[in-house]
């Protein structure tokens, strides 16, 4: 299984996106937030790319900045191409057309992100006709075969009832179905199932993999849960302070983890060979606090938290490098892959 | 729905009742007394006798309840005791002058208020919502009878544009009722305009950082579809909540305006009922005053269950 994802991954040379060199900052009474600071990627069509990172980290506002659904005060540089078209250069009309239709969003929340006034079925049919100028009847037929697409038993019937009257697993996939009305090329996923019970979690996991699969949606998944990563993405990128420290495919970043921080995030994470009894340790927290956003020193970002910082990790910052011969594994780090944290541990 | 109807109208008939009461011994435990006011100058102890005597008013305060319920009952609210008409007549002409008057300053209040509330809270921090805030403050503050006093000085006496006073019913001349009623509207719908517009405001601020909003916007709709749909839906409760309770202070707004502008409508009769102890008025006004109120709460609960599916699909399944 691991290996079709990697393939699909693959499967598309050219990318369907590409993000270069984006800079986010909001305007606040404390001063000017550098929220993102300088970050590049790419996501191929049909490709699942998770950003992961702390609270903070910028994943979010990155991810946003693709249909600049981000708050009025934030300024925007750098470019954001959708099939060479520059994102960054759009105009309001012009990114209200890209939204719902080309790039879609689903939230968090699935409890608050609807409408408690409207029905499910007007909340659906409303993107489609936005954007499709179907007749009343098509949306309303369509509309049943996304709630179908989505896994909701009874769409017929679920059309007329309200936000409320659905569980929050249901609620979520309502708002899959209004993302992909329009089968958009790329789906931003904030959180998806943060909010929803572990059972529930992977029901909607399942969703996201048949839409990639069967509609060839690119999807980006931000999350901080690697249990999430480990399920459906193919290729990850670990976002730290507004950039992005390390970036490779699934499987290789959970087999050589090379920054101190995706270790930190690893070794977080509880796993069962843990849970036996056999090798029962305490889980590792990340020592520390994120950097404030107001000041940008010239130093590994990391280094006030990092267990192998040396004196040349605050004499400079590292760029996000190429690492060894793995195809497109980089790395933002003067040491990676040195493991004086298991050399402690043990 | 029906039964959320139900159970609502049978709590207002009970309310009716109680306030029924309230009214009857309120009116009784007023300084003064009736027939002393009806008798006239130097009245001899026989004539006071015989006018209480004429109201009952010398029977026991129980049996005068149930006397007055009774006739309540069959719509027979008594005799002014000023021009000897009936009472209920009186009403009926009185009511649908300040009815109109009512309706067209909650216009005014609507339309402003609402709009104005919403374009506030849409341009939060702006220069359009700073005036709408300030004007709101100036409205609130402002007292109904010195707006009206100066409504008055600018459009009849300096510009002449209309009429400083008076009344004509609407089925009389359309036109001229209008032209009358325009100002007494305007003067007593602006200060709920402005309560309305504070309120609206702060709804449409809350329902705009709502992550239905973001929603929203996230599915490429226009900005005035996402403010004027998405948001102001979830904010009319609060609009539907503060025009009820605001309709108290419409009747007692209504009170001053009418005098100012020399209206013949129910808060003028009030007024006049007050000065002259007219007790089967005062009562037929307060109790009218009542219904009134709980006929409004009525529709308020009718308007929150129409706009929210929660409270109306809670009623469909308990009943």
């Amino acid at each position: 299984m691991t290996q079709q994802r990697s393939a699909a991954g693959r499967r598309a040379g050219t990318p369907l996106l590409s993000v270069e060199d984006l800079h986010v900052s909001f305007g606040t009474e404390d001063g000017l937030v550098q929220a993102v600071k300088g970050v590049s990627l790419t996501l191929a069509p049909g490709e699942i790319l998770a950003l992961c990172g702390e609270s903070g980290s910028g994943k979010s506002v990155t991810a946003m900045s693709v249909p600049r659904l981000l708050p009025p005060t934030a300024r925007v540089s750098g470019a954001v191409r959708l099939d060479g078209r520059d994102l960054v250069q759009l105009n309001a009309s012009e990114l209200r057309a890209l939204r719902g239709s080309d790039v879609s969003v689903v939230f968090q929340e699935p409890m608050t992100s609807l409408n408690p006034s409207f029905t499910v079925g007007f909340q659906i049919t409303e993107v489609l006709h936005r954007h499709e100028k179907l007749s009343r009847r098509a949306a309303r037929a369509r509309a049943v075969e996304l709630l179908e697409l989505v896994g909701i038993p009874d769409p017929a019937g679920r059309l007329k009832e309200y936000p409320h009257q659905l569980s929050g697993g249901m609620r979520q996939r309502v708002m899959i179905a209004i993302a992909v009305a329009c089968e958009p090329r790329i789906l931003i996923a904030d959180e998806p199932t943060t909010a929803l019970d572990v059972t529930i979690q992977a029901g909607v996991l399942d969703v996201f993999r048949s839409l990639r699969d069967r509609l060839g949606t690119a999807i980006v998944l931000i999350t901080h849960d690697l249990g999430v990563v480990a399920d459906i993405a193919d290729r990850v990128a670990v976002m730290y302070a507004g950039r992005i420290v390390e970036q490779a495919e699934v499987t290789e970043l959970f087999a050589r983890p090379l920054h101190p921080y995706t270790r930190g995030l690893l070794g977080a994470l509880p796993s069962a060979a843990r849970l036996d009894g056999t090798q029962r340790r305490r889980l590792r927290e990340i020592p520390g606090m994120v950097p404030a956003p107001y000041s940008d020193p010239d130093e590994c970002p990391f280094a006030p938290r990092c267990p192998i910082a040396a004196d040349d990790c605050t004499a400079s910052r590292p760029s996000l490098d190429r690492q060894g011969d793995g195809d497109g594994h980089l790395a933002a780090c003067f040491h990676p892959g040195l493991s004086t944290v298991e050399a402690v541990d043990a | 729905m029906g039964w959320y109807l139900l159970r609502r109208l049978g709590a207002a008939v009970i309310v009716v009742l109680i306030a029924s009461v309230v009214v009857f011994l309120g009116v009784r435990a007023l300084p003064g007394d009736p027939a002393v006011v009806l008798a006239g100058e130097n009245p001899t102890p026989q004539v006071i006798a015989s006018i209480r005597e004429q109201y009952g008013l010398d029977k026991p305060l129980p049996v005068q309840y149930f006397d007055y319920l009774k006739h309540l009952v069959t719509g027979d609210l008594g005799q002014s005791t000023q021009d000897k008409l009936p009472v209920s007549q009186i009403l009926a002409n009185r009511i649908p002058v300040t009815l109109e008057l009512a309706v067209l300053a909650m216009l005014v209040a609507i339309v402003v208020g609402v709009l104005f509330g919403t374009i506030a809270a849409a341009r939060r921090g702006k220069f359009s919502d700073y005036t709408a805030t300030g004007f709101g403050l100036l409205g609130l503050s402002v007292p109904h009878f010195w707006l009206g006093l100066l409504a008055i000085l600018l459009f009849a006496v300096k510009l002449r544009w209309l009429p400083a006073s008076g009344y004509v019913p609407f089925s009389e001349n359309p036109a001229q009722n209008l032209e009358r009623m325009i100002l007494p509207a305007v003067v007593l719908g602006t200060g709920f305009a402005a309560v309305l517009m504070r309120q609206t405001r702060s709804a449409m601020l809350g329902a705009l950082s709502a992550d239905y909003v973001r929603t929203a916007r996230s599915k490429g709709l226009s900005g005035p579809r996402v403010v004027g749909v998405h948001a102001l839906r979830n904010s009319l409760t609060t609009v539907v909540t503060v025009l009820g309770l605001q309709l108290g202070g419409l009747i007692s707004g209504a009170v001053v305006t009418e005098q100012i502008f020399v209206i013949p409508g129910f808060g003028k009769l009030t007024v006049d009922a007050v000065l002259t102890r007219n007790y089967p008025v005062i009562e037929a006004v307060v109790l009218v005053t009542v219904v009134g109120y709980i006929v409004v709460n009525l529709l308020v609960d009718v308007a929150y269950a129409a706009l929210n599916p929660r409270i109306r699909l809670a009623g469909a399944t308990n009943g």
